[in-house]
């Protein structure tokens, strides 16, 4: 038997996406996977079987997507970071106890590795196609936290911030990546411990006597969290509820609910913005591209500078919230904008929102489980 | 019975959303009753309910208690379980919460056999979407959607969890309030899946449409359907025909979920030199 969980981080490894998911998550404190197979995501869940019971933690497979979306919000009440990890069809599943997270305020991970749909849809190929349920997948007006990765380390540092940015907002945040990054395998050296900062649940400060409102939130718009069996035998639910976690049918309190979660994530913005910018501070053709398809399009507008024509790339890591102020920015001098991905034009509709009547808007897309080479997204940067 | 309710009660959440002689409230009590026996810690509690009028009980009880979503509590319960056996977890659903949407969990949280007590408050109807036929109402019966009598068969609770490996399995009436406590008491104690069928009438809905009278009649209805089970080798085939058996209806000792996941990581655990 290999000793991985206690091998000492900082060494160099040769994976996948999907493993290096793994290994984030368990830098990151996750100590609780629920989950049911799907390609193009069950290694993540295979890893998870291996490696948590090696460190004491939990490992379940459950029935189904929804069953596992609501195990980990459950053991996350427990006190445990939690996560589970799916592809198309399951994270469809997972929608109405994902708003329940969102509704109750209980951090926890989802990995949706994006596989073409609607439906069985493309079950093996690359796609990009979940990118506005990700944003608008349950019902109701809700908060959404989404991150896509490009490179295998990105894959680690990007699971370890879904976790921080979890339990920093109390929010389910959702990590989406493209069935290439999930499987193509890059060398990464596997940070330290003591390199990697961690975030946990604020916890209330409460003084004797006290009593502790699980849903009153300070300034920061975030209320503490006391995990169940800590003593405050609060009450959750999903119902429009007031700071003491009970159904409220008050006008002002569900209003002030509502605006709150989405408050809170507007509030802590500039922490959850992860991007890249690539030549664009003169970019005069400025591409949008994130995952693995933003890889094609770094080769592209290097291929246009030699051509001498002024690209630059804007990749969003964060999806949502999205990077509006840097997409504006790295636009400043943008005659055209090219935006490619793996759907029918999905974040486009983001782009063509933020840049308004400015600059000429061009897609680049596929939907027939190929990626996109550089080659297209050259033609659509020169204008052919 | 002189224990004080209230120790056990958010008294500020009262009164409660039922009907007046709607049973949930009966079953409540009945659960409060068997807690009091146990004498666990209430922080060590926690309640687990889906979506319903049974659904509703949770919010009433001080302990750590949480209303999901519809059909799901056995889910999110097991999270909390596997998260943290030390905690007493208890999931209250409905006959359609447990039955219909949540049928998928109830089976394989009997397979598991993790140590959770699921209290069925079974009416028979859909009670809090206005009397919708569920998947255990009695054929012929009438529902919002069954304006003609159900053609469908019904479940049977106990049979279902029985063969899906529940290891405690009891039916009891809100008639017979001893026996239900005594039932739940040893739902609970039991170390493994445990199901009590606990039939519960829904005046409003059930018993109004299908002329069942108020809640005392309703309750001779419900009584003249069942036979104590320790009766039943005393009994005919035809005297129990039609007729659902009530008390402990299955005892098992199988392997329990937590206790084997225990023991794996005592097993894979690599070993500190
Ligand atoms: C996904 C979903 N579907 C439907 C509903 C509507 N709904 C709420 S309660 C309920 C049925 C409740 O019946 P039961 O579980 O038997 O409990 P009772 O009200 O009779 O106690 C339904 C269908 C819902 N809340 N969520
Ligand atoms: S509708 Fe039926 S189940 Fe609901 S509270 Fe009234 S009597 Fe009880």
């Amino acid at each position: 038997m290999s000793d991985e969980a206690t091998k000492p981080s900082g060494t160099v490894k040769f994976l996948s996406g999907n493993e290096a998911c793994m290994e984030g998550a368990i830098a990151a404190g996750c100590r609780f996977f629920a989950g049911y197979p799907i390609s193009p995501s069950s290694e993540i869940a295979e890893k998870m079987s291996g490696r948590l019971p090696r460190l004491g933690g939990k490992f379940i497979q459950m029935e189904d997507e929804i069953a596992s979306m609501g195990a980990i919000i459950g053991a996350s009440l427990a006190g445990q970071k939690t996560m589970t990890a799916t592809s198309g069809p399951g994270f469809s599943l997972m929608q109405e106890n994902l708003g329940f997270a969102m509704m109750a305020e209980i951090p926890c991970v989802v990995i949706n590795v994006m596989r073409g749909g609607p439906s069985t849809g493309n079950p093996t190929g690359p796609s990009q196609s979940d990118v506005q349920q990700c944003r608008w997948g349950t019902h109701g007006d809700h908060p959404a936290i989404a991150l896509s990765p490009s490179t295998i380390r990105e894959v680690f540092d990007t699971t370890v911030a879904c976790f921080n940015f979890a339990e920093m907002m109390r929010t389910p945040v959702v990590l989406a990546m493209d069935e290439i990054t999930a499987h193509m395998r890059e060398k990464i050296i596997i940070p330290q411990a003591a390199e990697i900062a961690l975030v946990n649940r604020r916890k209330p400060v409460l003084q004797a006597g006290e009593t502790y409102y699980p849903y009153e939130a300070g300034e920061d718009l975030v209320p503490p969290m006391m995990n169940f069996g800590e003593g405050a035998r609060y009450h959750v639910t999903g119902l429009d509820h007031d700071r003491t976690g009970f159904p409220s049918a008050a006008a002002e309190i569900q209003e002030s609910l509502h605006r709150r979660l989405l408050d809170k994530i507007e509030k802590h913005q500039e922490k959850l913005l992860l991007f890249e910018h690539h030549r664009t501070e003169d970019a005069e053709v400025l591409v949008v591209a994130y995952g693995s398809t933003a890889r094609s399009a770094k080769r592209a507008v290097e291929e246009a500078r030699a051509k001498g024509v002024k690209a630059g790339l804007f990749r969003p890591i964060t999806l949502y919230p999205i990077p509006e102020k840097q997409i504006e920015a790295a636009a400043a001098h943008a005659r055209r904008v090219v935006v490619p991905e793996m759907n029918l034009g999905q974040y486009k509709l983001e782009v063509e929102r933020i840049l308004g009547k400015g600059p000429t808007i061009t897609g680049v897309n596929r939907v027939n489980g190929e990626p996109i080479a550089p080659s297209l997204i050259l033609s659509a940067i020169l204008g052919d | 019975m002189s224990m004080d309710y209230f120790q056990y009660l958010r008294k500020e959440k009262m009164p409660h959303i039922w009907c007046p002689g709607c049973g949930h409230g009966t079953i409540m009590k009945s659960i409060l009753r068997a807690l009091d026996k146990l004498k666990w810690n209430q922080d060590d509690v926690v309640v687990v309910s889906g979506i319903g009028c049974s659904s509703r009980t949770p919010g009433y009880l001080d302990f750590n208690t949480l209303h999901t979503t519809h059909g799901r509590a056995l889910a999110f319960a097991t999270g909390i379980k596997v998260a943290n056996p030390k905690l007493h977890v208890i999931v209250v659903s409905g006959d359609g919460d447990a039955m219909a949407i949540g049928g998928n969990h109830f089976i394989h949280a009997c397979r598991r056999n993790i140590e959770i007590t699921l209290i069925v408050f079974n009416n028979n109807i859909y009670g809090m979407t206005g009397g919708q036929a569920s998947p255990t109402t009695f054929t012929g019966f009438k529902g919002t959607t069954a304006p003609y009598g159900a053609i469908e068969q019904p479940f049977n609770v106990c049979s279902m969890a029985q063969a899906a490996g529940a290891t405690f399995v009891a039916r009891a009436l809100d008639l017979d309030a001893v026996a239900m406590d005594r039932l739940i008491v040893q739902a609970m104690q039991n170390k493994g899946f445990s199901v009590v069928d606990a039939w519960s009438q829904c005046t409003t809905y059930f018993g109004r449409p299908n002329k069942w009278g108020d809640a005392s009649d309703m309750m001779e209805h419900y009584k003249a359907l069942t036979y104590n089970v320790r009766l039943s080798d005393k009994m005919t085939e035809e005297e129990k025909a039609g007729k659902y058996p009530v008390g402990v209806l299955h005892q098992a000792t199988r392997p329990e979920f937590c206790a084997e996941y225990d023991k794996l990581i005592e097993r894979v655990r690599p070993v500190e030199k």
